[in-house]
C-alpha cells in the first residue's frame, strides 16, 4: 500500500472553496453556521470538527522585491488548510482509547465508534486541527478520505480542486515535485516561496505538505510545531524530582521532629 | 481624393496596401486613437503610466509570428452602455497584432452561465432565428420571402447561401406544409414589432401590455436591473409560469417581495396567477452545452428527476403538443403556423420524455425526401429539399448513430474527437489566418492550417475554416464573384463580404464604426475626451420608476458603484443560496469599501451601511478592505463602492438585492444594462423599511451629531 500525502500549493489556489464543499458533500458534514465573519471572504473560520478543509484568505502587502504584485499593491492570497496527518501525531499519542489510528496510507484516522470524547487529542494537536463535536463531544477531523483511498480514489478535495492546487499522491514523489516547483517559482522571482512539512520539528514531517509565500504563520502553519510527548521525559523527570523533593522534605521533617523531641 | 461609396455586400472601395493613404482605415484609426495617450490613461483612468505601458508592452511583445496572446473577458466588459465597443476595441487589438485565427490567440468571452453560446446559436433572443438569421421585422421585412432574402443575403462569403439557410430552417419548422408556393411558410414566422428584449418587454409589462409570462432558468425579481420595476411589473400579469429547482423570488414576489413588505403591493390585490413547476436539475436531463469555444458537448441523463420535476424539453414538447391539439380543428389564420408546425419527436421513459437526440438530428439537418442526415453545411439547398434547424450546427449529427457532440475520444491537442465545434468541427475559427497569404504557416511553432501544394488542398492540425480547394494564389473577384470563391485564396474572414477582418466597421453596428470613450450613463465626472458625455445610441429608458442621477457629478450620489459576482454563488443565488454548503460560504450581503472611504463616511467594519441610487436603497454589511482603492482622476480622488449581487428574499440566506440599485438601460447593439458603473451614495446604518425617508432621517441625525 502506497504511503500517500497532500501537497497544497497555495500559489495555485484561487480561493474557490470547492475543496471545502467537496469535503463536506463526500463526508456528509453539515453546514456549521451561516454567520458572516467580515474576515475577507472567509466565513468558515478554521479547520475544526465540522470543517475539515478550510481556505484561508490572506490580505497583505508583500515586501518589495519578492515578485508578484507591485510593492504598493495589496496581495490577496489563498491557501487550503487541512489536518496535517503528522508522522508523530500528537492526537494519536494522546488518545487513551485507541480510537485514533495510523492507516495503511500513512494518515491519522479517528474511529468515531471508539472515540469516547475525552478530548485529550484536542489539546495534543500542535496545529489546532482536532476538535470535539458540540453535539456528542466526540472528536472529528479530516479522515484523509480513508474510504476513498481504500478503493483507489483520491480524496474528495483533491479531486474537486480545479487548479491542482491540492495535489495528492505518493509522498516521496510529491516531495520531489514540491522541490522542483519551489525552485521554479524562486527562479521566476518569487523569492519568498517556501516548502512546509514540519520535518525539522518534533512532528517529524506531515502527510499534508504546503507551498506558501512569505511567513507560513499567515496560513495557520506554526514555524515550530511540537508534539506534546517530546516533553514526556522532561515531565517525568520533573515529576520524579518533585516526588523526591516531597519525600526528602517529609523525611527531613520527621528527622527534625525527632531531634526536637529529644531536646 | 474621391472615395467611392462602400456597398453593403462588398463592392467597390479603394485599397492602399502601403497603409499610407490618409484616408485608409489604418491612418483613420491612428488619428482617431491619437488622443488616447498613456498620459491620458493616467489622468482619467487612474492607471499609472508605467503600469499601463508595462501591460501594453507585455501584451504586444507576446504577439507575432512565434507568439500569440489571447484576450479573455467577462461581463465586466459587456455590462456597459458601450459594452460592444469595448469588445470591438479588443477585436481591433487582436487583428492588428495578428492574434485571430491562430492557436493561443483570440478573444474569449467567459460566459456567466453554461451554454450562453448555445442560447444565441440556437437562439433564445428575440431578434435572431437559429444560426444568427435575422428575425423578420414587421414593415421593414416585407411579406415576401424573396425580398427578405435579397435584403439579408450577401453576395460574397458564407452569407451568399442565406437563402439555403432560411429555407432549410423553414422546412425544418413546417415540413410538408412549407412549399415554394407559400414561401415555405415565411409568413407564419412571428414579426418583430418593437423592442422585445428583456427590458423592452418588462417595460411593456409594467405598462400593462403583457398578459402572461414563462420564466425558466431566470430569476428576474432579483436577477435583473431595477428589481422594484421588475417585481411590480410581475404584478400586472394575468398569469405567470415559473419553472425552477426551488421556489425562487420571481415565483413568490406576491408574498414576500420588498414591495409587499413596504406595503406598496398588497397580496390580496395582486391578480397574477402564479404556476410554479419543479424543474429537473442538470444531471437529471440530457442535452448539449455549447461553450465559449463553440464546442457542443452532449451529456446523458444520470438519474431520473424526483417527483414531478421535469426537464425543459419535456415541458416545451408537451406544451407544444397540447397547444397543437387544441388548435387542430380551429382553422382561423392565426393558428395556421401552429397547425403547420412539425412537432413529432419520439418519446421515451415513463414520463414520455422527448428524445433529445431526435432534436439534435433536426438541428443538424436532413434531406427532406428520405430524411438522410446531412454531413456538411455545403449540402444545404435553397429549393426545399433539405431541412436544418441551425445551419452552423450542420455536421454535429452526420449519420444515424453518430452524435459527434457525445464523442469523448480526443485524438490531438486541439481536442478533435471530443465533442463537435461549429462550423465543421473547426476548433479555431478563421484559421486560414494562421497561414501567410501564400499559404505557408507564419511560423513552425504556431502552425495550424496550411496549403498542401501537392494535394492542392488546405490541410493541417485543425479542420480548415476555408474552402478546401481554394488555392492561396486564387485571385479574388469582389466585383462580380459569388460566395466564398469570390474571396480568392487569401481572405480568411469568410463571413465578411470582403473576407478581411474589420478594424473599421462600416455596417452592422448600431453605434459607431470605431470605439470611442463615453462615460457611463451616470458618472462622477464629465467626459474628458469629448463634449458628448455618454453613448448617444444607448437607451436610458428614463421614467419615474427608472430614475437617473445627473449624467455627471450629481452631488447626491458622489461615489462610483459597481456590482459583481462571488465564486460561491451563482447569479441571483437561486441555485446556491438554497444549498447549505454554499450558503455558509457567503451568508450575507456585504459592501466592499476602501479604508479611505470608510473614514470619510464614518463606516465601521462589520457594521451596516445603506447604499442608495435614484432607484432604490439597500443595506449591507461593511467589509473594509485595502483591495478597494480610491483612484485619482484628473486630480480628484474618486471612491468606489463594490457590491456582490447574489442576494434576495428567499433561500437559506437572505439579503437585499444589489440589482435593485441598477437602472434599466440598453446598450444599442445587444440591449444589455449598465451594471458595472453607476453612481451611488453610501451612509452608515441600516435602511428603514420605507426607504428614502429613513435615509434623510439618518443623514440629518448624523449632521446633528
Amino acid at each position: 500500500m502506497a504511503i500517500t500525502a497532500f501537497l497544497t500549493d497555495s500559489t495555485l489556489c484561487i480561493g474557490c472553496k470547492a475543496c471545502e464543499v467537496a469535503c463536506k458533500e463526500w463526508n456528509n458534514v453539515a453546514e456549521d453556521g451561516l454567520q458572516w465573519s467580515g474576515f475577507s471572504y472567509d466565513n468558515t473560520g478554521a479547520v475544526g470538527a465540522s470543517t475539515w478543509r478550510h481556505v484561508k484568505f490572506v490580505e497583505q502587502t508583500p515586501e518589495p522585491g519578492f515578485g508578484g504584485n507591485a510593492p504598493e499593491l495589496n496581495s490577496w492570497s489563498f491557501s487550503s488548510d487541512v489536518c496535517k496527518h503528522c508522522e508523530n501525531a500528537g492526537c494519536l499519542e494522546a488518545c487513551p482509547t485507541g480510537a485514533i489510528v495510523r492507516t495503511e496510507f500513512g494518515g491519522v484516522f479517528v474511529q468515531p465508534d471508539i472515540c469516547n470524547g475525552c478530548g485529550y487529542c484536542v489539546v495534543s494537536c500542535p496545529f489546532g486541527v482536532v476538535e470535539r463535536n458540540e453535539d456528542d463531544g466526540r472528536a472529528f477531523k479530516c479522515t484523509f478520505c480513508y474510504d476513498r483511498q481504500k478503493v483507489g480514489l483520491k480524496p474528495a478535495c483533491a479531486k474537486a480542486c480545479p487548479t491542482e492546487s491540492i495535489k495528492f499522491g505518493e509522498i516521496e514523489q510529491l516531495r520531489g515535485e514540491a522541490e522542483k516547483r519551489v525552485a521554479s517559482l524562486v527562479g521566476r522571482g518569487m523569492k519568498d516561496v517556501q516548502f512546509y512539512d514540519a520535518s525539522d520539528s518534533s512532528v517529524g514531517g506531515t502527510h499534508a505538505m504546503f507551498i506558501v509565500r512569505g511567513d507560513p504563520r499567515s496560513y495557520n502553519l506554526p514555524p515550530k510545531p511540537e508534539v506534546p510527548t517530546v516533553y514526556l521525559k522532561k515531565a517525568w523527570r520533573s515529576s520524579a524530582l518533585g516526588a523526591l523533593l516531597v519525600l526528602g522534605g517529609t523525611i527531613a521533617a520527621f528527622l527534625a521532629d525527632g531531634n526536637r523531641n529529644r531536646r | 481624393m474621391a472615395t467611392e461609396e462602400i456597398e453593403a455586400d462588398g463592392g467597390n472601395f479603394e485599397w492602399d496596401i502601403s497603409l499610407e493613404d490618409p484616408l485608409c482605415v489604418f491612418q483613420v484609426l491612428k488619428r482617431h486613437f491619437s488622443r488616447y495617450t498613456p498620459e491620458m490613461v493616467e489622468r482619467y483612468c487612474g492607471v499609472p503610466q508605467d503600469a499601463f505601458l508595462k501591460v501594453a508592452e507585455t501584451f504586444t511583445s507576446a504577439s507575432g509570428p512565434e507568439k500569440t496572446a489571447a484576450i479573455c473577458y467577462a461581463v465586466g466588459w459587456t455590462q456597459h452602455s458601450k459594452g460592444v465597443q469595448i469588445i470591438r476595441t479588443a477585436a481591433i487589438l487582436q487583428l492588428l497584432l495578428g492574434n485571430i485565427g491562430r492557436p493561443g490567440g483570440g478573444i474569449l468571452a467567459l460566459r456567466g452561465h453554461a451554454s450562453i453560446q448555445g442560447s444565441t446559436d440556437v437562439s433564445t433572443l428575440y431578434d435572431i432565428l437559429p444560426g444568427y438569421l435575422p428575425m423578420p421585422v414587421f414593415g421593414a421585412d416585407s411579406r415576401k420571402l424573396k425580398d427578405y432574402i435579397n435584403k439579408h443575403r450577401v453576395r460574397i462569403g458564407l452569407w451568399s447561401n442565406f437563402d439555403a439557410y432560411i429555407i432549410s430552417l423553414l422546412k425544418a419548422y413546417y415540413g410538408e406544409a412549407a412549399t415554394k408556393k407559400n414561401d415555405y411558410g415565411f409568413n407564419w414566422l412571428p414579426r418583430v414589432t418593437g423592442d422585445h428584449s428583456h427590458y423592452g418587454y418588462w417595460i411593456d409589462m409594467q405598462n400593462g401590455k403583457v398578459d402572461g409570462l414563462f420564466v425558466m432558468g431566470q430569476n428576474p425579481a432579483v436577477g435583473a436591473a431595477n428589481g422594484r420595476l421588475e417585481r411590480t411589473a410581475l404584478s400586472k400579469l394575468k398569469w405567470l409560469v415559473v419553472r425552477d429547482l426551488v421556489e425562487i423570488e420571481t415565483a413568490s414576489f406576491w408574498l414576500d417581495s420588498p414591495e409587499v413588505q413596504r406595503g406598496e403591493l398588497l397580496p390580496e390585490m395582486i391578480a397574477t396567477e402564479v404556476f410554479l413547476f419543479p424543474a429537473a436539475g442538470t444531471a437529471e436531463k440530457s442535452g448539449t452545452f455549447t461553450n465559449t469555444q463553440r464546442l457542443l458537448q452532449y451529456r446523458n441523463k444520470a438519474v431520473e428527476p424526483p417527483g414531478d420535476s421535469r426537464s425543459e424539453t419535456w415541458f416545451m414538447y408537451h406544451l407544444g403538443r397540447r397547444l397543437k391539439e387544441k388548435a387542430k380543428n380551429d382553422t382561423r389564420p392565426r393558428n395556421a403556423g401552429l397547425n403547420a408546425l412539425t412537432w413529432e419527436y419520439p418519446v421515451e421513459g415513463e414520463h414520455d420524455d422527448p428524445q433529445v437526440d431526435a432534436m439534435l438530428k433536426e438541428i443538424n439537418g436532413k434531406t427532406f425526401s428520405d430524411r438522410r442526415q446531412l454531413k456538411h453545411i455545403q449540402e444545404l439547398k435553397n429549393n426545399g429539399s433539405t431541412t436544418c434547424g441551425a445551419w452552423i450546427y450542420c455536421g454535429v449529427y452526420p449519420e444515424e448513430g453518430r452524435n459527434r457532440a457525445n464523442e469523448r475520444q480526443a485524438k490531438d491537442l486541439l481536442g478533435h474527437g471530443w465533442g463537435f465545434s461549429w462550423p465543421n468541427d473547426c476548433r479555431i475559427i478563421y484559421n486560414r489566418a494562421s497561414a501567410r497569404p501564400d499559404g505557408k504557416p507564419w511560423s513552425e511553432r504556431k502552425k495550424l492550417v496550411w496549403w498542401d501544394a501537392e494535394k492542392k488542398e488546405w490541410t493541417g492540425l485543425d479542420n480548415p475554416d476555408y474552402k478546401k480547394d481554394l488555392a492561396p494564389d486564387t485571385p479574388d473577384d469582389l466585383d462580380t464573384g459569388v460566395g466564398v470563391t469570390a474571396l480568392g485564396g487569401a481572405r480568411p474572414f469568410t463571413l465578411h463580404s470582403d473576407g478581411v477582418g474589420w478594424l473599421y466597421v462600416a455596417s452592422g453596428l448600431k453605434d459607431g464604426p470605431l470605439p470611442t470613450h463615453y462615460e457611463p450613463l451616470e458618472s462622477v465626472i464629465k467626459n474628458p475626451l469629448y463634449d458628448q458625455q455618454v453613448n448617444p445610441a444607448a437607451q436610458k429608458k428614463e421614467r419615474p420608476d427608472n430614475a437617473y442621477a445627473k449624467p455627471s457629478g450629481d452631488p447626491r450620489f458622489p461615489y462610483v458603484l459597481t456590482t459583481y459576482r462571488l465564486t460561491e454563488h451563482h447569479t441571483a443565488g437561486g441555485m446556491t443560496r438554497t444549498l447549505s454548503h454554499l450558503a455558509e460560504l457567503q451568508p450575507e450581503f456585504f459592501t466592499e469599501i476602501s479604508p479611505e472611504l470608510a473614514e470619510e463616511v464614518g463606516l465601521t467594519h462589520g457594521e451596516w451601511a445603506t447604499i442608495s441610487t435614484p432607484r432604490a436603497q439597500v443595506e449591507a454589511r461593511v467589509l473594509v478592505t485595502r483591495r478597494m482603492r480610491p483612484v485619482w482622476i484628473d486630480g480628484k480622488r474618486i471612491h468606489q463602492v463594490g457590491l456582490p449581487y447574489h442576494w434576495g428574499y428567499k433561500g437559506i440566506v437572505k439579503g437585499d438585492s444589489a440589482n435593485d440599485l441598477v437602472a434599466i438601460s440598453e446598450e444599442p447593439n445587444v440591449r444589455i444594462m449598465e451594471a458595472k458603473a453607476m453612481v451611488c451614495n453610501v451612509e452608515p446604518g441600516r435602511r428603514g423599511v420605507n426607504g428614502f425617508s429613513t435615509q434623510r432621517a439618518q443623514s440629518s441625525q448624523r449632521k446633528a451629531i
